[in-house]
This record gives structure tokens, C-alpha cells and sequence, in this order.
């Protein structure tokens, strides 16, 4: 693999996760538990869309087809995003608790990003640095909140918590070139990135009064990277894609 | 009749029938979902004053300064928020408005008759710095 397929390998999955859970998170639009929550939640979903959107033009600058097609067009084997951001939104626990755990593995990669020797995607990950921020103020400021609520919050939060572990930890799946993204100073790569997250999150989680599962259950769910995904992908793409098909030429 | 309350609503929105909402569930409302209000106030930008912009509800100041920002600073340019619960406003009463209507031909009062507009124009026009003699 030469170094711009494993940039291209980069991108399509940080692209790919943004857009399924951008999409996911939009289901609750109009039935967040308060209006101002809905109002914020669906505003952060359109942020990711939006992302992603910047990310896929960067993949077309580099010869692949354009956003749309991209997205619209692929079936679930093509899709490169991790097993936690195709899984339905469940309650609003699982929901947060999946906003928590990606914002900050999305905050941190783009940190990361800020610093790559790929000029065009250090750019945009300097662009995104507000949004994701805000992104992880929200998740932080909730499970901090329910964590320290009542009884049957915290319960819940930990349920969800121990729930989608093995699926967050599946983020850093590692990808078929992380030692040229390495070596070529694109990105410090999954491993790394896995241990900031880690050192963010944990101390996060406990402040919250909530327990990280021992370590000796840990088994990520990896797969999406390489496009072996759940049976819950498809159905979502074609819901998202209903609209397009009846006519991909139309203009909006 | 029961049974009929136990029916999940179907919608042709996917996201409602996916929810399973029974008919009958919104009565379990209590005064846990009952938050309070905060008053929100915007700054655009650092020194400017902050403007009261409306309100959220929140249960605690910390949720209220969230949804502040995504309510009133998503698509303005904006320095700063504050947040303060309503309960804290004390506020004039309307059957008293009449303290707000003055006695008529109080010009002196009023700063269109200060010169200073002039002098600004001035120094404007001439590019001058303020230390300078007009």
C-alpha cells in the first residue's frame, strides 16, 4: 500500500464514522427529552454530516468520486466507519453514552490532525476544533450529570456504559497502513490514539462516578474498518438514501 | 380498552414507530422533568455589554450554559454567555410604569445636545489622534 491509499484508508474511515453517527443521532430529532436537548442534539448531528462532507472533498481532491456519490451510493461492505456508530440509537443512555466515548476519540484524532504533514486535512481539523469541543462539553457535562443523579441514572448510564465498551474500543481498530501514516507523520496512528483516549476518558468516567469494566474483559469489536459489518448498516443506509436514488442527478 | 393503551403509535415516520410510544405514556410526566428557567445574556464580543436574549430551561447552570450556546450562539458571532435563573430577576412591577413617564421639554437631559458628535467628525475627517487640538 502506498502512502496516499493509506491516507485515502484514513480518511474514508474517519469520514464514514461521522456520517453514520451524524445520520444515527439525527433519529432524534423531534424526540429529544426536552426541546432544548433536541434542539442541541440535532444540531451536533448536523455538525458531523457536515464534517464528513469536508472530509469525503478531501478524498475527491485525491481522484475518488465526489461527496455524494460517496456517500449516497456505497453499499455496507464498502463502508469503512466502526461497528459502535451503526448501532441503533437504543435509549437516550446508550445515545449519550455513545456520544461520550466517540466525541472524544474524534476530539482527540483531530488534535492529532492539526499537526499532519498532510496540509489539506491539518487545515480542516483546525476547522473542526470548536465544533468537537463543544461536542465533547455536551457528552461530558450529561454523563457527569447522570451520573451523579439518582440511583436509577447512574444504573442506567453504567448499563450503557458496559454495554458499548467492547464496541468504542473498536475505534482503534488498526487499520491495513498505520505504520506509513506513522512513519510519514499523517497521523500518530490507532494504537496512540487509543491510549490518549484512554487517558481522557477513564479519569473522565470516574469523576462521573461510573466504572470502566476490568480490563481482563476487554475485547474490542473490530471489523468495520475492513467493511464486516452488523446487520444494522444496510438498513440504515437505505433509509438514508432513500430520498437520492429516486433521482441522483436532481439539484437541490 | 387496555389492551388498545398498550398499542405502540405507528407513524410513516421510521424514527416515531421506532420509539414505541404507547398512547397513554405521556401521563407519567412528573416534576422531575419540570426544569427551571435561566435567563440568557449574549456578548458578541470581548468589552461589549452582554444582551438579554431569552431563556432555557436546564437543572443546573452548567446544562443551561449548553443549550444556551446551541439556542442563541449557533449562528451568531459570540465572546461570551451568561446564564442566571429567572428566579434571581426582581423586576419593577407594570401597574407601577407610570415611574417611567417623565416630565416633557427636559432637552438638557438629553445627550443630542452635547457636541462631542462634532469633534469626533472632525478628527474622523481630518485623521487626526484624539490628543491633537482641533
Amino acid at each position: 500500500m502506498n502512502s496516499i491509499d493509506a491516507l485515502k484508508e484514513l480518511l474514508y474511515k474517519i469520514a464514514d464514522d461521522q456520517l453514520i453517527i451524524g445520520h444515527r443521532n439525527s433519529e432524534w430529532n423531534g424526540l429529544g427529552p426536552i426541546l432544548e436537548e433536541d434542539i442541541a442534539f440535532s444540531s451536533m448531528a448536523q455538525d458531523k454530516m457536515g464534517q464528513s462532507e469536508h472530509i469525503y472533498n478531501l478524498l475527491h481532491q485525491l481522484g475518488e468520486k465526489d461527496a455524494d456519490t460517496v456517500a449516497f451510493t456505497r453499499n455496507a461492505p464498502q463502508f469503512h466507519n466502526s461497528l459502535l456508530v451503526e448501532q441503533p440509537i437504543g435509549g437516550y443512555d446508550f445515545s449519550l453514552m455513545r456520544h461520550f466515548l466517540f466525541d472524544f476519540a474524534d476530539f482527540l484524532r483531530f488534535e492529532d490532525l492539526k499537526n499532519s504533514s498532510y496540509q489539506p486535512l491539518a487545515l480542516v481539523a483546525k476547522k473542526f476544533h470548536g465544533e468537537i469541543k463543544y461536542h465533547t462539553m455536551h457528552a461530558n457535562t450529561w454523563v457527569h450529570q447522570l451520573g451523579h443523579g439518582t440511583e436509577e441514572s447512574n444504573l442506567k448510564m453504567q448499563t450503557a456504559l458496559n454495554f458499548v465498551w467492547n464496541m468504542a474500543l473498536g475505534i482503534f481498530e488498526p487499520g491495513p497502513a498505520e505504520d506509513i501514516l506513522i512513519d510519514e507523520n499523517i497521523a500518530m496512528g490507532e494504537k496512540a490514539l487509543q491510549e490518549k483516549w484512554l487517558e481522557v476518558v477513564v479519569p473522565l468516567l470516574e469523576k462521573s462516578n461510573l466504572k470502566v469494566p476490568e480490563q481482563s474483559s476487554w475485547n474490542p469489536v473490530y471489523g468495520g474498518r475492513y467493511g464486516t459489518h452488523s446487520e444494522h448498516l444496510q438498513p440504515l443506509l437505505t433509509e438514508m438514501t432513500e430520498v437520492f436514488v429516486i433521482d441522483p442527478t436532481a439539484d437541490w | 380498552m387496555a389492551a388498545e393503551n398498550n398499542k405502540t403509535i405507528e407513524s410513516l415516520d421510521p424514527r416515531i414507530t421506532r420509539a414505541n410510544i404507547t398512547p397513554d405514556n405521556s401521563a407519567e410526566m412528573n416534576d422531575l422533568i419540570h426544569f427551571q428557567t435561566f435567563e440568557v445574556f449574549h456578548q458578541k464580543k470581548r468589552g461589549s455589554q452582554h444582551q438579554h436574549v431569552g431563556i432555557v430551561h436546564a437543572p443546573n447552570a452548567d446544562m443551561a450554559l449548553l443549550y444556551a450556546k446551541e439556542q442563541y450562539a449557533r449562528r451568531e458571532v459570540t465572546a461570551n454567555l451568561w446564564v442566571a435563573p429567572s428566579s434571581c430577576i426582581s423586576a419593577t412591577e407594570y401597574h407601577d410604569d407610570d415611574i417611567f413617564q417623565t416630565a416633557p421639554e427636559k432637552l438638557y437631559r438629553n445627550p443630542a445636545s452635547y457636541k462631542v458628535m462634532d469633534r469626533i467628525k472632525a478628527f474622523k475627517e481630518r485623521g487626526m489622534k484624539p490628543t491633537d487640538e482641533v
